[in-house]
């Protein structure tokens, strides 16, 4: 599954994966004015982040506007093994979506 | 065609259409895109860390360890680690005491996941970063200061 949005590896290291991911994404907090207009920017940033693995949810991120632009995102997952499936997805407050599908790799 | 074979034909069509669906709706494959924790607009639009944390911000522990930079160059790009010995971590919340809204994000850990998350975040200005994390039924809680040489004009 291919994503526009996502970069993600999935890197194995004994029996623990350790997930890296980027998102592209503006992540405005609403706060912010456009320099050139002084108008404020529109608040607009991910909710919640889902990582599943091998069809099961373990990790649920929720986000503010608090989190910085183009987001990175990292933990590691035990009693992982090659091949294991890892999908993550995220949603903005705008019902925007997108998500990505990888294997882990030894 | 006679009448009833017509009929039968009907009945059959229809009432296949109809198991189908009970079976797709039953085995949870027409299930809700959304998912079983909602994003706590509460929390998130608090404006100071006891209310944003839901009036718990737990005990001080040094079993928690914030990584972050002393001086961060950029207050709108600040990595920073949370990891943990604490046993049965539910879930780990980020806080900026500085900022308007303190908190950032909420990760709620699931089975095999190591408490031990990064990420980044933003910083108005030189603030504490908190954490409080959910072991068990128990919450415990830790503070690092980062110096903000420029601010992210907002956070």
């Amino acid at each position: 599954m291919a994503s526009n949005t996502i970069k993600i590896r999935a890197q194995l290291n004994g029996d623990i994966a350790t997930i890296k991911s980027l998102i592209n994404h503006p992540m405005e907090n609403g706060q912010r004015k456009d320099s050139k207009t002084g108008e404020i920017i529109a608040a607009h940033f991910i909710e919640e982040v889902v990582c599943d693995f091998n069809g099961n949810t373990i990790l649920t991120a929720q986000w503010s506007g608090g989190v910085s632009k183009n987001p990175y995102l990292a933990f590691n997952v035990q009693g992982a093994k090659t091949g294991d499936a890892v999908a993550l997805k995220w949603k903005d407050n705008k019902g925007d979506s997108d998500s990505i599908e990888v294997k882990v790799t030894g | 065609m006679t009448q009833v074979t017509r009929k039968r034909r009907i009945f059959l069509k229809s009432t296949l259409a109809t198991s189908l669906v009970g079976i797709a709706a039953g085995s949870g494959l027409l299930k809700s895109t959304e998912t079983l924790a909602e994003w706590p607009a509460r929390l998130f639009d608090a404006k100071d860390i006891k209310s944003a944390s839901g009036d718990d911000e737990g005990t001080t522990s040094t079993d928690i360890i914030i990584k972050a930079p002393d001086i961060a160059e950029n207050g709108a790009v600040v990595p920073v680690t949370v990891e943990t010995s604490l046993p049965n971590v539910e879930s780990i919340s980020i806080f900026v005491k500085g900022n308007l809204h303190p908190l950032s994000a909420v990760f709620i850990l699931g089975p095999g996941v190591q408490p031990n998350i990064s990420t980044r975040i933003k910083l108005t200005r030189t603030s504490e970063i908190v954490t409080v994390i959910k072991s068990g039924d128990k919450r415990f809680t830790t503070a690092r200061e980062v110096k903000v040489a420029s601010g992210s004009c907002t956070g």
